[in-house]
Parts: C-alpha cells; sequence; structure tokens
C-alpha cells in the first residue's frame, strides 16, 4: 500500500517538466507580451505559406517514408529467412548506425555530396547539396534504420508454419507472399510508418546542411521563429508548434485505427 | 541453380544496403586521418575530400581543439542524467505498479507525451519554460541557469518515461510470492524490496538505464533548443558544420568505436544463448528423425 509513495518525486516531476511546459505552447499561441490576443494566432493560421510549406514537408516525409519501407522490407525480410544467430549479428550491425550520432552522419553526407562525388564524376565546379534528391537521400540513409527494425521484430515472430501451410495448400511463393506475410506484417509497417514520418516532417537540420536553405521545411519555420534572433517571435512558433501537433494527433489516430481493424481481421 | 542465385542475390543486396549505411562514417574515419590545412590562424577542414598527407594530429585536437568542452559536457549530462532517470523511473514503477487502476493508467498515459510528441515541440516547450523560469529568478535578483542544469532537467525529463515502460513488464511479470515469503521469513518490507523485488527486475532497469543513456548521448534536437550553441557535441558540430572550417572528423572515430564495441558485448550474449537454442534444436530433430 505504501509503495505508492515512490511515485511521487515523479509525479512532482512529471507536472512540472512534462504537462507544464505543454501549456506554454497554448499561452504563447494566444497571447502577445502577456496579454491575451487571437491576432498573432489568426495572423499565422490564416498565412497560406505556411501550409504550402507544410505541405512541402508532408510530401518529402511521405517520399522519405515510402522509399525506407521499400528499401527496408526486403531487408527484414531477408533478415527473418536467415538463421537467428547469424540474423542476430547481422541485424546488429543494420541498427548501430541508428545510435551514431545523426548530426555527424549528415556532416558526412554533406561532405560527400560537396567533394567526393563530384570529384569521382570530374565535375569541378559543381556540388550535389542543395537538391531536393540530395535531401531526400540523406533523409532516407538517417531513417532506414528505423524502419528495418520494427519490420525486422515482427518478421521474425511470424510463425513459419503459416507460410508451410500456404505452400502445402498450393499457393505460390508470390501468393504465399501477398495473402500470408504481408497482412501479418502489418503491425510492423504500422509502426515502422510512425518511427519515420512524424521525424521526417520536423527533421530541420538537414534541409540546413544539405538543402543549403534552398528547401524549407516546416521545422525550419519553427527554429527559426525559436532560436534565429532577428526573426524570434515565440507567438508563431508557437502557433506553428500548434499545427504541428494537430497533424501528428491526426496521423496517430489514422495509424491507430489501420492497426485496430488489421488486429480484429485476424480474429476471423 | 535458381535458388543459389537467388540466395546469392540476397547478399548482394545486404551487402549494398550496409555499405550505403556505413559508407558515409567510414568516409569520415578515412579522413580523421588526412593532414588538414591551415587557413588564417585556425585549422580548416573544409576540404573534407581531397587527401593531403597522413597525419594523427587530428586526434591530438580532439584533447586540445574546440570539440574538448562539448565532448566533456555530453558525457557528464549522459551519465548524471541517465543515472538519476534510472532511479526516479524505477521508484516510479514500482510506485505505479501498486497504484489503482483509474490512476496509474492517468500516469502512464502523460508519461506517453514526450515519447509520442516530435523532439522538436519537447524542445521549444522546455526553451519556454527555461526562458520564463530564468526571467523569474532575474526579478528575484538570483543567478539564471545555466546550459549544465538546463541540459540536465531536458535529458531526465525525456528519458524518465524509457526507463519506466522497460521496468513496467518486468514488475508485471515478478510475482507477489517471493516477496510475501520474504516478509514471512522476517524481512522487513524495505528489506524485501531491495533483497527480492529490485533483484528480479534488475534486467528493466538495466536496459533501461543503456536506453537513457544512448537517448542523451544521441540527442541534438532537445539540446538545441535548450541550449546554447556550442553546448553538446550534437550542437557543437551543428553549428560548426555551418561554418567555414567545418567538424574535426576524428570525432566520427572516437563516438563510432566504443558504440560498435558496447553494442557487440551487449548483443553478443544474446547470440551466443541464440546459437546454442538453435543446436539444441538440431539434436532433438535428430533424434526425432532417427525415430
Amino acid at each position: 500500500m505504501k509503495r505508492r509513495i515512490f511515485a511521487y518525486p515523479y509525479i512532482v516531476w512529471m507536472i512540472l517538466f512534462i504537462v507544464a511546459p505543454m501549456f506554454f505552447i497554448l499561452y504563447y499561441a494566444f497571447t502577445v507580451n502577456g496579454s491575451f490576443t487571437l491576432t498573432k494566432f489568426w495572423a499565422t493560421i490564416s498565412d497560406p505559406q505556411n501550409y504550402e510549406v507544410l505541405w512541402t514537408s508532408v510530401v518529402i516525409a511521405f517520399k522519405t517514408t515510402l522509399i525506407c519501407l521499400l528499401l527496408g522490407y526486403p531487408i527484414a525480410y531477408i533478415l527473418s529467412n536467415m538463421r537467428k544467430s547469424v540474423a542476430a549479428f547481422i541485424s546488429v550491425l543494420f541498427f548501430v548506425p541508428m545510435w551514431m550520432n545523426f548530426v555527424l552522419r549528415t556532416y558526412a553526407w554533406q561532405a560527400i555530396l560537396e567533394y567526393a562525388l563530384p570529384a569521382l564524376f570530374g565535375w569541378t565546379d559543381k556540388t550535389l547539396t542543395g537538391t531536393e534528391a540530395a535531401v531526400l537521400t540523406v533523409l532516407v540513409y538517417n531513417f532506414l534504420p528505423f524502419m528495418v527494425m520494427p519490420l525486422y521484430n515482427t518478421l521474425s515472430k511470424l510463425d513459419k508454419s503459416l507460410i508451410e501451410a500456404s505452400r502445402d495448400l498450393g499457393a505460390g511463393s508470390f501468393h504465399t507472399f501477398t495473402r500470408v506475410v504481408l497482412p501479418l506484417s502489418i503491425p510492423g509497417i504500422v509502426s515502422g510508418i510512425t518511427m519515420v514520418f512524424i521525424p521526417a516532417i520536423t527533421a530541420f537540420s538537414v534541409p540546413v546542411l544539405i538543402g543549403n536553405g534552398n528547401y524549407d521545411l516546416y521545422g525550419n519555420k519553427i527554429d527559426r521563429a525559436f532560436k534565429i534572433l532577428a526573426e524570434s517571435d515565440y507567438s508563431t512558433g508557437s502557433t506553428l508548434a500548434l499545427i504541428l501537433l494537430v497533424c501528428v494527433l491526426i496521423s496517430t489516430v489514422i495509424m491507430n485505427r489501420f492497426d485496430k481493424e488489421q488486429a480484429g481481421g485476424q480474429l476471423w | 541453380m535458381v535458388k543459389k542465385i537467388a540466395s546469392g542475390l540476397k547478399y548482394v543486396y545486404l551487402g549494398l544496403m550496409l555499405f550505403f549505411l556505413y559508407m558515409p562514417i567510414i568516409y569520415l574515419i578515412v579522413f580523421s586521418f588526412n593532414d588538414f590545412p591551415t587557413v588564417g590562424r585556425r585549422i580548416s577542414y573544409a576540404n573534407l575530400g581531397k587527401w593531403s598527407g597522413f597525419s594523427l594530429d587530428n586526434y591530438l585536437r580532439l584533447f586540445t581543439g574546440d570539440s574538448v568542452e562539448p565532448l566533456l559536457l555530453t558525457l557528464r549530462v549522459a551519465v548524471v542524467s541517465s543515472v538519476l532517470a534510472t532511479l526516479v523511473g524505477t521508484a516510479a514503477a514500482i510506485g505505479i505498479n501498486s497504484m489503482k487502476k483509474r490512476s496509474r493508467s492517468l500516469v502512464l498515459n502523460v508519461s506517453q507525451l514526450p515519447m509520442v510528441n516530435p523532439d522538436l515541440v519537447t524542445g521549444i516547450t522546455f526553451m519556454m519554460l527555461f526562458a520564463f523560469v530564468n526571467s523569474l529568478l532575474v526579478k528575484l535578483g538570483m543567478s539564471q541557469m545555466g546550459d549544465y542544469v538546463k541540459l540536465l532537467i531536458a535529458h531526465i525529463s525525456f528519458s524518465i518515461p524509457y526507463v519506466i515502460f522497460s521496468v513496467m513488464p518486468r514488475l508485471k511479470q515478478s510475482s507477489n510470492l517471493l516477496y510475501e515469503a520474504a516478509m514471512d521469513l522476517g524481512c522487513s518490507p524495505t528489506r524485501a524490496l531491495w533483497k527480492v523485488v529490485i533483484p528480479d527486475i534488475m534486467p528493466g532497469i538495466t536496459s533501461g538505464f543503456i536506453m537513457a543513456l544512448t537517448m542523451s548521448l544521441d540527442d541534438f534536437v532537445v539540446s538545441y533548443f535548450v541550449s546554447s550553441l556550442s553546448s553538446t557535441l550534437s550542437v557543437h558540430i551543428y553549428s560548426a558544420a555551418q561554418k567555414p572550417y567545418g567538424v574535426n572528423p576524428a570525432l566520427a572515430t572516437i563516438i563510432f568505436i566504443p558504440l560498435v564495441a558496447m553494442l557487440l558485448i551487449v548483443n553478443l550474449r544474446r547470440i551466443r544463448k541464440e546459437r546454442e537454442y538453435e543446436i539444441q534444436n538440431k539434436k532433438v530433430k535428430m533424434k526425432n528423425g532417427g525415430r
């Protein structure tokens, strides 16, 4: 009974540093210099340029997620069909870059795209940074392990006897894959997508380091509203963050529904 | 024959993907042995693609250059924040576990907030909170919070939920019987907790600690919003990468080597266990086949 006391320090911490900070977004979104007003909020929320940038970010994040899924699914599938001990070793190799400093890896790509690749092709006055392809490549590079991990976890737990059963009942390897393996791996796909899509929308360091400022994504707008002194504006930044949170909420609800439908389907 | 080609293609594909993932890291490590020229009064790492001779100077510069302080701050924040997060988080998990159902689910749901929130949002909320607290402190005539304190608070906050969620499943698995048996044999509740419950949930605590440590070491976004321009290693690299003289590539080596070593040690035990299990399975199969 008395054990509940152990949670009290954390609950105090939680209220101070998890719940309270969230209210600052609401506070700054609806106030200017400490007095309640909707002018800033309305100016930000009705500015079409913000939605253009948001749309560009969503499109780039969608492309990133799709490429990660297309590249990552075969990796996870091959790994899950290997001998357990070999797969355990190789899968660790795939997850190591995940823990390697994100910014340092992006910096390495900056050097590669700016010097190494152009030198390799003999272009003297051309760099590859500042293009959408470059930003996309580096985003895919950074997020690929986050897609492979949940896919591998789901696929390696898949009951192999179901595949054997499908083969016994006369399905070819193509049908076995589309009718058995793919539907059963949907939970992994869903968590892979959530681990890539939202971080990709808000990744502001990649457009800065790789995009040379040509690609203004949504994260960059928020970053500038808070960190660049000349443009510093907590009210605008907070409203932008609110719009982002609404998007996150919507996509989480959609993803959850997808997941649940699938779980319900499995019962039948 | 077709099967052989197919399995060969599989390895080629995995190899290509591993090359894609490791190429930039290896690129930095190779160029960490490059002899970079001095431009003006300071060393310039800008031409990270032009080989101009072998040198170990970059490694010496790790101990004298401007990356020393960020490196030390990163390590200090990581160790202190993950130890504190593990202590508070483990205690919280034990407490939450004996709460009533409704308050328990409320606390757990709120705890998920930092895990679901984009890093960017977590970062700006802390930035605004600290700006507010610092302005209060100034009004009260006290000194403001420095980078170290701000980083510590932020890192502890985003780590605790991960500790809680890796300890909770262990607590649910561990049965109350051992705890009660210890009490029957004369242990005080505190002693029983210490001698029975804690050892039982130790694997969860360890994995929570490792998670908190790596999250703190790897964090860029939250640290960037919370602190000044060259505080932790990630923030230092980010701001140096935008300046003309670039980043010391030797940093890649000293992050990469310990990381690989740690992950291999952690995973080697698991791999060995799986191999034993596989061998046993094979033996069973052979026996069954012999019958």
